[in-house]
């Protein structure tokens, strides 16, 4: 039996604007290490919700939600930048690099935040990501100036540079084209099954969803299996 | 390392759009120059206007009044010691002008510390003769070495040199109006009649202005002894004592003691001259307010641009909170990012200043009635300097503080779920 990586009891979220609306009912799922599961359901199911409050990103929720066995408090702002910081990667729909940097210093800030190596040690680190991805040579180009399949690889990339128990992806092929859908969905299952990195994944592409280990389905606010 | 990545960070989003930063530090660079250079200039002339007066004014005059006597025969009699006392048509006492045992008191003066110099002063009152027209006028005894060092006299001499009175004897400097109704010159002499009918010829040394028309068309300077002379009195009469203090602020304490010590009247200028500190701490007041608004002016264009730079910047403060930095560290950058600017700016801000006040120094500015003044008068005090940099820091500081409070607020999942 594997460890326990990310675990959800209990949940409940309501949304309070403008009428009280209850939006994920009673969830309870646990995630074991080196799992690469998605997440599906229809739009407006609470799938992104439900990935927001795992992400600790969100704190307006009732029940508890375990990371790496311990549990995540509601109000220490520090604490949960901290654990994002360490223990969770992102990877978002819209890509989300800061155009003010190159893709390199995109890669290393999390890694500078986190402060457990040198400057030099976490570049070093961070060219060895874009060499696993395949995109070195964009290393030194500014955000801005790579192609949306590429951009998306740079925040995988970003995403695995402090090395998280978790990697957690909204829609991370939504707005990209077969293709480059096909190259991100190859790299998620490369870590997965060379590095046995843990995913999650909210997705509403069957076919993405149908290639990973385990696919939690939900629909208005619960979880169907 | 943790603030030294915050402050690349906020470098970054700096040079990232470098020309709306340039604008921001702009904004403070315009207000700490027109700050600077306001106060310099205003409190140049505001020394200009008080030098004018408070420069020739004595600290503590030191002289007899005429007055009436405090202590009337009708005190002295016991009988009546409690009951107030209805005396009519006092006359002034007829008091002899000169300072009784005047070289004890200057022995004394000599040693006190606190005192910087003094000069001993006599006047008399003479009319010029210049054919069939008397010019009632005024003559001052004075020593023009010590009454330059201590007063400025020679500063007010247009022509000529004031220490030629001590040199040449029976010598006199006219008032630049006076010489001008005498029709006379350097190297010139003049008829003086005194008030007992005698008369000298007194050789024209030099010519002063003042800068005051009415006080130009009445004085004359010589030295102590040429007037001793015209006046007949032995050479320790004199009618005054200036006094200029190492502390101008003691005077009216030193006046009093000074008037208990020599039993003599003795005049501070803070009494003297009181409306001339009021007008020059009112014209202070107003530089200073129009100066501050500046800056607050400033600080509300730093707010400005923050502000609209955060709104810009939500996708990143976003970003870099979803992958780990804090509420706080988000504020510390754009707090950063405020401080430079207002620090850089600041900076150029006070070069700026210091240019601008050096250019208005090199202006020309004649008139008749300042003759020392030839240019624009600039207070280069480094006070200005101090409280220029260290507003500007605290204008951009709250500027920053409030928009950057902003973005350590913002939710990204309210930015990520919005797209």
């Amino acid at each position: 039996m594997s460890t326990t990586i990310l675990e959800a009891k209990q949940v409940n979220k309501y949304f309070h604007d403008p009428i009280r609306v209850q939006v994920l009912n009673d969830i309870n799922f646990s995630i074991n290490k080196g799992e690469f599961v998605s997440l599906t359901g229809k739009s407006g199911c609470g799938k992104s919700t439900l990935l927001y409050l795992l992400s600790t990103m969100d704190t307006d929720y009732e029940g508890q939600i375990y990371i790496d066995q311990e549990e995540m408090p509601k109000k220490n702002e520090n604490f949960l930048a901290k654990i994002r910081n360490e223990k969770i990667g992102f990877v978002f729909q819209f890509h989300y690099l800061l155009n003010e940097f190159n893709v390199l210093n995109n890669v290393m800030l999390p890694g500078l935040k986190l402060n457990k190596y040198s400057k030099e040690e976490v570049e070093h680190r961070a060219m060895d990501k874009l060499k696993i991805l395949g995109i070195e040579h964009l290393a030194l180009k500014k955000a801005n100036h790579v192609s949306g399949g590429e951009k998306q690889r740079v925040a995988i990339a970003r995403a695995l540079i402090n090395e998280p128990h978790i990697i957690m992806g909204d829609e991370p092929t939504g707005n990209l084209d077969k293709k480059n859908s096909d190259m991100v969905f190859d790299i998620f299952n490369r870590l997965s099954t060379e590095f046995h990195q843990t995913l999650l994944i909210v997705t509403h592409d069957p076919s993405f969803a149908e290639r990973t280990h385990r696919i939690i389905h939900m629909e208005d606010g619960r979880i169907v299996l | 390392m943790k603030r030294k990545l915050l402050i690349d960070i906020a470098k970054s989003l700096l040079f990232a759009r470098w020309k709306q930063t340039l604008v921001a530090a702009i904004g403070v660079t315009f207000s700490i120059t027109m700050f600077i250079t306001l106060l310099s200039f205003m409190s140049g002339l505001n020394d200009l206007l008080d030098g004018l007066i408070l420069n020739r004014t004595p600290h503590i005059k030191l002289f007899n009044d005429i007055k009436p006597n405090k202590n009337q025969p009708v005190k002295l009699t016991t009988e009546y010691g409690l009951a107030h006392h209805f005396i009519e048509s006092i006359k002034s006492d007829a008091n002899r002008q000169s300072i009784y045992n005047s070289e004890a008191i200057l022995e004394s003066l000599k040693k006190d510390k606190r005192v910087l110099g003094f000069s001993p002063k006599l006047t008399a009152q003479i009319f010029f003769n210049d054919g069939s027209i008397d010019i009632t006028g005024a003559m001052n005894g004075i020593d023009p070495i010590e009454e330059s060092r201590l007063f400025h006299f020679n500063d007010y001499v247009t022509s000529g040199n004031s220490a030629d009175l001590t040199k040449i004897s029976n010598s006199i400097i006219l008032g630049k109006g006076l010489a001008g109704k005498l029709l006379v010159n350097i190297g010139d002499v003049v008829q003086v009649t005194t008030s007992k009918g005698e008369r000298f010829q007194l050789k024209v040394v030099g010519l002063f202005q003042s800068g005051i028309r009415d006080f130009d068309d009445v004085q004359s300077y010589s030295s102590v002894n040429t007037v001793q002379k015209i006046l007949s009195q032995p050479s320790n009469y004199i009618s005054a004592i200036q006094v200029k203090l190492n502390d101008m602020t003691l005077a009216p304490k030193i006046a009093k003691e000074y008037e208990q010590l020599y039993q003599i009247d003795a005049e501070d200028v803070q009494t003297a001259n009181s409306q001339f500190e009021t007008g020059s701490s009112i014209r202070t007041l107003i530089s200073y307010s129009v100066g501050i608004t500046l800056l607050i002016v400033a600080g509300f264009g730093i707010y400005n641009i923050l502000n609209m730079m955060i709104f810009e910047k939500m996708d990143s403060i976003a970003i870099l909170k979803a992958t780990g930095f804090s509420g706080i560290d988000v504020k510390n950058i754009f707090i950063y990012i405020a401080i430079s600017i207002g620090l850089f700016g600041g900076l150029v801000g006070l070069l700026l200043g210091f240019s601008l006040s050096a250019t208005i120094d090199q202006i020309p500015f004649n008139t008749a009635s300042l003759p020392t003044i030839k240019t624009y008068p600039i207070n280069y005090n480094p006070k200005f300097y101090v409280i220029g940099i260290v507003f500007s820091f605290i204008t951009t500081y709250f500027a920053g503080w409030f928009p950057a409070r902003k973005a350590s607020k913002i939710d990204p999942v309210v930015i990520i779920r919005g797209k």
